[in-house]
Order: C-alpha cells, then structure tokens, then sequence
C-alpha cells in the first residue's frame, strides 16, 4: 500500500501545529515544508516524526531540523540521518540550544566524522577498556578525557575524541593505546622530575626546544618502558617512523637502564640546531607548567596522607610495645623505582603495610624514584597528637557530595535512547517527626499487629524436617521398621531411610519505596505512614531485611530520596520518629528513584530481592515533559533495567486508573490496586506476605 | 581435589602426608604455626584465595609429622557432618565418624578450609574445641572426646569477601591465632612459579609482573587479582607448548572476569608483558 505523499500545503500545516513556537511572520514553514514536499511519504513521516522530537526539547531545534531534513536524508540515509539529530540532541543536553543548532548545521563535518566511522574508533568506546588497562599499569588512577590536544597533566590524559588515522580499527585502536602508553610512562619515567620551565629559557626559541625535547623524551620513554614491558617496545616501533642517524645515536644513550629526564636534556643541546624531524603519531604536546602544577598538588596530597597512614603505624607499634619510653618507633624503607616493590621496616622488623599505604608509597616512588627520607620522619615529639594532624583531604568524591548529587541516565522513548547524566539526585535523611506517632499508631492497630506478627511468623525460615531421605542427619526410624518388615516378608525395602534437616533460609530483601509526592497530602499520607509501622512490626516478626526510602522531587535538577531506615539499620526510635516524619512534598520522578534504589539494593547479599512501591498515581514531574508517556516509558525502563540486575519490582497503588498504566510498567502480575486509601495499612502488608510465601 | 568429597566418604582414612609439600616462607610463619601446635592454641589463616594457605598447612602436617584431615566447607556443611552420623548397616544402626571426629580421635591435624562458607551451626562444635576446654561434644552418641595433645584445628577465612553474610563471629576469630596470608614478594612469587612448574626464571618473573598489574584492578570492577595459583596454572600450560598470551588469557583472565572490556583491558596488560 503505497500511500500518496503529503501535498506542500498538507505539509506546511502539519508543520505549523510542530513548530509554531520557533515561526515568527519573517520565518514561515512554507519555505521548509517545499524541501520536504519531494520525498517520499514514508520519508515525509519520519522527519515529520523526528521533528516533533526535536521541537518538544526546543522548537529551534525541530525547525532546524526539518529545514535540513531532506539534504541529510540525501547524505546519511536515514539510520544516518537519525544519528545526525541524536548528537545535536545530545548538545542539546549537555551544552544548550546553540550547540545544538551549530551541530544539526554542520552537515559536512557530521559526513566527515561519520564516513570515518567505518573503520575510526571512537574515544568513548575504547575509554573503560583503555582506563582498566592503565590502572593495571600504572597502580594509580589515570583519568582519559576528550580533549583538542593531546598532553597529560599526570593525572590525567587528554586524547582525540576520535581516532581514524588508518584504515583498519584495530591500528586505530593501537594507536590510542600507544597514545595512552606514552603518556602514561611520562609520569612513570618522571618527565616532569626536573624544572623544565628553567631548562627550557635558556634557549632563544623555548618552543623549538620544547619540540626537540618531547622528541628525545619519546625515545626514552620507548626505551625506558619498553626494558620492563616488552610488549610496548613492539607497539611503539610499529606505529612511528624509522629514526634517522643522529636520533639513532641518541637512543643509544637513553636506552641504557636509569636513563632520566637530565640526559634528554643534556642531548637536547646537541640536538637543537638540527632540523626538527616529524613527531611521532602517539605524541601530543608537552604543557610543563600545567604538569608541574598537578604533580606538586598530588605530592603536597600525598605527603599529607601517608604523614597520617604512618602516623598510626607508629603509634600501633609503640602500642605494642613491652617499654614505651625507648622514644619513637624507627621507620626505615627501601625501595626500587624499577619495579615500585619496597619493604617497610619498623625498628628493623619488615612489617606488610596496609593497603593505602601501599598505594601511597608506589605513587611517591613514581614521582621521586624513592621514598624521601624526610617523609618517614615524625616531625618532633608530640606529634603524634590527634589534634596536631593535617586535615583529612577533601578529595574529589567528597566535592560532589557537598555540592550535591549523583547523575543518572533517564530514557527518552521518543529518541529510543537515554539522555546522559540527565538527572541529579540528592539523597538526605527524612526529618524526625513525632516521636509518639508510631506508638499511638501500634496501640490503634493493636490487634491486627498482633494477628499480622502471628501470621509472618508462621512464615518464618524454621527448620522443616525432611522424612524418607536418601541421606539425612538421622535415621527415619518408621522407614526403617517399614523397611525391616518388608524384607522379612521379601519384598525390596526402600534405601530411603533418613531425615534430612532443611532450613528454609528465607534469605530475602526488600527495599520498599515510599510515594512522597504533593499528591499524597493529607489522607494518603497518613495511611502510607501506617502502612509503613504496620510493615516494620510484620517484617521484625519475619525477619527479612527491609529498608525504607522515599522519594520525590522539582524537576531532573533536584531528584530527592529520603532515607527513612537503610537496611543496616534497625527497627529503633530513630527510625519510628522518621516515619512519623515522612510528608507530602513535590512531584513523583520515578525513573531516577527507581535506579538510585535498585543501586542501594543490589549491594545487599540475598537470594530474593524486591523492590515494593508504594505509590499514588502515575509518575509525574513538573515542567519538563516528564508527565504522560515520557514518565511512563522511563519508569518502564528503570523497572526492565532492574529486573535485569535480578529484582523482583513490585507495586501496591491506590489510583484508580492504575490498570491503565501499571501493567505496562509493572508487568501482569507484579502490582495491586487497592480501592480505598483506608485499607492500605492492613492490605499492604498482607500483600508482602503472600508475595513472599 | 580429594578434600571436597571428605565428607561423604565418611570411613576414608586421614591423610597421611609422606614427602615435603614445596612451601617457600614469607615471614614467621612456620614459626607461629609451631608455636601455635606446642601451646595447643588452634590457627586461623587470613588471606586472599590462591596464595598458599593449604600448602602451607599441608607442608605443616609434614614438618609436624601428623595426619592432616581437611575439608572444604561449603554452604550445606552442618555441624552432623563434621561430627558424624548415625547409618543403617544390616539393620542395625552403626555410628560412623565425621571428619572432625576422626581428626580429634587420631591426634591430626583439622583444616576447615573456608569456614565462613559452613552452616552456622557449626560454631557449636568449633567453639568447644577451640577454646581451653578441647573437648568434640557428639550429642547424638551421648560421648565427649577429649582431644589430645597432637590434635589441632585450623581455619582458614578469606577477608575479601565484601558481603555482611560471610563475616566470621568475633566469639569465633577471637579463639584463634591469626596468622596473615597475601601474595608473596615479586621475587618470592617468582621463585615459587618456578619451582612448581620449572618454567624458565625470566618467564616466571613476568607472569608475576602481570599478576601485580591484575592486582591494581582490584576493587575496580575485579573482585581479586590473580592468585599465585593461577600463576601457576599459566606456567604449566606454557610449559606444555601453549603460547604465553594464550596461556594468561585461559588460566588467569578469564578466570578472573566475565566482563568483556575487564578482560580487553586484561590482555592489553597481557600484551605489554608478552
């Protein structure tokens, strides 16, 4: 059935309902509905459909889209032309408008980037691999970064976006390897040991000197890394050119073990007059002063935290001691720069260092070739003293923290893709509310507790006695008179003639997570409340470990999850005052909650995990387009997700319109709906235990 | 692989261990552990899977002169298993001992490899036995077997478990002599990879130089690097021909993840030392 193509006039006005927000009486769709007039309806329909997309996260972008529509669809096809809006999408997100519009305009570097992409390899695909790899290496974290130039600062690395300097991926690969391998071994091999600065202004053109200098440093760092690691010997030799004779006699003499930094700089003196050769594929830039910068901070960093790690060495070790007045524990170390092996002694006894001390030390090895003396010494009596340590760094995960969340992935089903680091998420400890709530609660529910303790506890793990077993703990003594009967009377008596002792390890988590949205105001909220000490004095009974989180929140910038009790915790005052506590708040952003959660809960060691909601209605956000299908589809998503990582989510919901919904997130047979708000306490604990029974 | 079925081969005898088990000390070791055995005090051992824990209680038994019995716990491992049971011999009843009944009985010397893998009810007849008294309560027989002086019990207990489950009780740990295990020292490694399996020494030090490089992963996506075990196991295939890659991907990467960039990051480490 081949449908006729939409007229010019059909089109202009499918495309005003779209994009009227970015039309204006100087910019009409008229002049964009004529280019998309001649394709094919099919065509017509997927950039009719792409641009609706695109104007639901910004007009501009939905005209702009269509306006080059047809000329992409020329370019890339339409698989092409998909990936083409995808990344103007992604701008979108990370960088604003602008971007956007420059990325969806630059048709030609687009074609560039994807013609390459055959073979090229892509940063961002290599980057985990290529991060693992230099962790193993180098025993400290290397941070990989997209970056215009390529250099390192020692901490991290900054290397092309993309690579497709060859025609086959896998040298495209190599080549990011020896890039990583390169300047991976600068830090390692102590490029920066020296005042490069100072060394290079004694010469009139620093930056022909520089050039020179990165060269030679190439050559040593090829020789150096390659005694201990001769696999890179290889990667670096197949990737640059032949070296001429004077670069050949240079080798020489900074292939021979120990080789520094000071013999590049005493050839670079000899070398700069010559004619500066080609630099070799893997080499970036060196940037001196920015290395100098960063290594100083992580030397300062360092210094300070292993002053602290051997700190409690010592005082552990004068601890131990029988006479605690023969002074300060001697510290002694030695170590190799070759292999970054060290043995720690105390007064002369080798001693295994803990594991942070261990990596401290290997990193200074890396900076210094050796631990400095003066770093072993406890700067004068008294020292020791609490009081008198240096501050605890506040290291780069603590940054986060306080300036505050974590960033989570949210689906967009419109893009059948997720939008990167889209939503960030807080997570805080639910104010204390009454402490005589939950009291006044139990003593209202007296009764029913009780029954409800009675009936989880028959669900108890109790050992359940297995009779007629092959094997067992112990005889099964009616088999056995059974068995010595029918012998007697020639028949072949069973063999099955144990009991078997068997636990019933219930072995079961739940994370329960709580609606605390503004809709829940009033009624919903109470009976939630006492939904939740029903839940508590059922599941103390039973003994599952539970956790209780709620969660809410004012768009993706401010996803909220407030702890009400952690599974570590228990079922004490704390935790009751904090159910008291639990309030109405903002909008029901479930997508994010659902994957916070499902981290929390996958780090718990049990057979059975479940995820159990309690919820008001359908996910719901304000103002950017989470309400409807878009919260329906993310939600959906973060439950697939979950059920892949092996939880069971589940949902008891109280809105009538849940069956239109619920099924499609939850699935057939993993929600209930309860009619009437005042049954959720009693319904929503007898509904964890038939889930679980 | 013997001790796994330990405790279903009820009547198996203790093992006798008759020539020196290769052990290379790393510190005070054999010293403790002797000390340990003369002061009736049982040994727990700490460390990693894979860096010489039962070697080293093997080579003990050797250097003590003493049967050894062992068994490796695991999840549905009672404390009837240990002890012993009851079975049904021509209709009549007979008691057959428990591994850890036959070791009080013979003065051996009992390793419960992994213990925290075992049933809880376990520490029920552990505690007895580990503490002053000595003493292999068998309820169900209504006897209580003093242990002799030879006998002594050995636990060993891998901290690198990350999980709440697997921790050993402090009534528990605190019975015992705590002896630490990790990997040894590169050149110590080195030496005992050549040992076990003659590869040539140069070899040897690079399969231990890509160990530690496995060993920086650890905590990053890798639950453990790889053990002086599985060192060994690379060195014997490639001392039966098979190529040096070839050999770390099968007997060291791929036994240390399922992850497919974990294990391209693997063998790129691989590739740099090969």
């Amino acid at each position: 059935m081949n449908e006729s193509r939409y007229s010019q006039s059909e089109l202009e006005e499918k495309l005003d309902d779209i994009l009227c927000a970015a039309l204006s009486s100087r910019r009409s769709a008229a002049a964009v509905a004529a280019g998309i007039a001649p394709l094919s309806r099919a065509q017509q329909e997927f950039v009719l459909d792409w641009a609706q997309v695109a104007a639901q996260n910004a007009a501009e972008l939905g005209y702009q889209f269509s306006a080059q529509a047809p000329q992409a669809l020329t370019l890339f096809g339409r698989s092409g032309a998909e990936k083409w809006l995808l990344r103007a999408l992604d701008a979108y997100d990370k960088e604003g408008l602008y971007p956007a519009c420059a990325a969806l305009k630059d048709l030609n570097g687009f074609k560039r980037a994807s013609d390459a992409a055959g073979e090229g390899v892509a940063l961002a695909e290599v980057k985990r691999v290529l991060e693992l790899f230099l962790l193993g290496l180098a025993g400290r974290r290397l941070q990989l970064e997209a970056a215009e130039d390529t250099w390192t600062d020692t901490e991290t690395i900054f290397l092309p976006v993309r690579i497709a300097h060859y025609p086959e991926r896998a040298r495209n690969f190599r080549l990011y390897k020896a890039i990583a391998v390169h300047h991976w071994a600068q830090a390692r091999y102590g490029t920066f040991n020296l005042d490069l600065p100072a060394v290079l202004a004694g010469y009139a053109a620093p930056e022909r000197a520089l050039a020179w200098l990165n060269l030679l440093e190439a050559i040593r760092l090829e020789n150096q890394s390659g005694r201990a690691f001769p696999g890179f010997s290889a990667l670096f030799a197949g990737l640059r050119p032949a070296l001429s004779a004077s670069l050949a006699a240079a080798r020489e003499q900074l292939s021979c073990a120990g080789a520094s930094i000071a013999d590049s700089v005493r050839l670079l003196r000899e070398h700069y007059p010559l004619a500066l050769p080609e630099p070799f594929p893997y080499m970036g830039s060196l940037r001196p002063e920015r290395a100098a910068e960063v290594r100083g901070e992580r030397i300062a960093k360092e210094r300070r935290a292993l002053y602290t790690e051997l700190t409690q060495l010592r005082l552990a070790a004068q601890a131990e001691r029988r006479d605690p007045q023969t002074g300060e524990p001697d510290l002694d170390v030695e170590s190799s720069f070759e292999t970054l092996d060290f043995e720690l002694q105390i007064d002369g006894e080798a001693v295994a260092p803990p594991e942070e001390v261990a990596r401290l030390m290997r990193s200074i090895i890396q900076d210094f070739g050796e631990i400095p003396e003066e770093y072993l010494l406890a700067s004068g009596p008294g020292a020791y003293a609490a009081d008198s340590l240096p501050e605890e760094e506040s290291g780069g995960s603590g940054e986060t923290r306080a300036s505050g969340g974590r960033l989570y992935d949210e689906w967009d089903f419109r893009r059948r893709d997720y939008r990167k680091d889209w939503c960030v998420l807080f997570e805080s400890e639910v104010p204390q509310g009454d402490a005589a709530y939950v009291a006044a609660v139990r003593a209202r529910y007296a009764g029913q507790i009780t029954q409800l303790r009675r009936r989880f506890e028959a669900l108890r793990g109790e050992d359940r006695l297995m009779r007629r077993q092959q094997e067992g703990d112990d005889i099964d003594f009616d088999a056995v008179v059974e068995a010595y009967a029918e012998r007697k009377s020639g028949i072949e008596p069973s063999e099955r003639l144990f009991v078997q002792r068997r636990r019933s390890d219930r072995n079961i988590a739940v994370m329960f997570m709580v609606d605390m949205s503004g809709s829940t105001k009033g009624w919903i909220n109470a009976c939630e409340r006492e939904a939740l000490v029903l839940l508590c004095e059922a599941l103390e009974a039973l003994g599952d470990r539970y956790a209780i989180y709620g969660f809410s929140g004012w768009t993706r910038k401010r996803c909220e999850i407030y702890r009400i009790k952690t599974f570590g915790e228990s079922y004490g005052d704390a935790v009751r005052c904090r159910i008291a506590g639990v309030e109405p708040r903002d909008y029901t952003r479930m997508g994010v909650a659902i994957r916070h959660l499902t981290g929390i809960l996958n780090e718990v060691d049990a057979k059975t995990r479940i995820l159990f909601t309690l919820s008001d209605g359908k996910p719901d956000d304000f103002h950017d387009g989470y309400r409807g299908d878009y919260g329906i589809e993310d939600t959906r998503q973060a439950l697939i997700e979950a059920r892949q990582s092996g939880i069971h989510p589940f949902c008891v919901t109280i809105d009538e319109e849940a069956r239109d919904y619920l099924p499609h997130m939850y699935g057939p047979a993993s929600w209930v709906l309860i009619d009437d708000a005042g049954q959720l306490p009693l319904k929503t604990a007898e509904v964890y235990r038939r889930l679980t029974s | 692989m013997n001790d796994l079925h330990d405790t279903r081969r009820l009547n198996a005898d203790v093992d006798r261990i008759e020539t020196e088990p290769y052990y290379e000390p790393v510190g005070a070791e054999v010293a403790l552990f002797e000390a340990a055995w003369a002061s009736r005090v049982p040994v727990l051992l700490k460390g990693p899977t894979g860096c010489g824990k039962t070697r080293f209680v093997e080579h003990m038994a050797w250097r003590l002169a003493r049967p050894l019995v062992t068994v490796s716990c695991h999840d549905d491992l009672t404390a009837s298993d240990l002890v012993g049971r009851y079975l049904i011999v021509d209709s009549e009843t007979v008691w057959v001992d428990g591994p850890l009944a036959r070791a009080v009985r013979s003065g051996s010397l009992c390793y419960l490899d992994e213990i925290v893998e075992a049933r809880k009810d376990t520490t029920v007849v552990i505690h007895p036995l580990a503490d002053s008294r000595r003493i292999l309560p068998m309820e169900k027989r209504g006897e209580l077997l003093r242990a002799p002086d030879e006998f002594m019990l050995i636990l060993s207990y891998n901290p690198g478990y990350q999980s709440v489950l697997k921790e050993l009780k402090h009534s528990t740990r605190q019975r015992f002599v705590a002896i630490e295990f990790d990997y040894p020292r590169a050149d110590l490694e080195a030496r005992i990879v050549v040992a076990e399996t003659g590869i040539d020494g140069s070899m040897a030090e690079r399969l231990v130089k890509f160990a530690a490089m496995t060993r920086n992963l650890k905590g990053s996506g890798l639950d453990e690097g790889a053990s002086t075990r599985l060192l060994v196991h690379a060195a014997q295939l490639m001392q039966r021909g098979v190529a040096p890659r070839d050999a770390c991907a099968a007997a060291i990467s791929l036994a240390l993840s399922d992850d497919p960039e974990m294990l391209a990051a693997i063998d790129e480490l691989a590739s740099a030392v090969f």
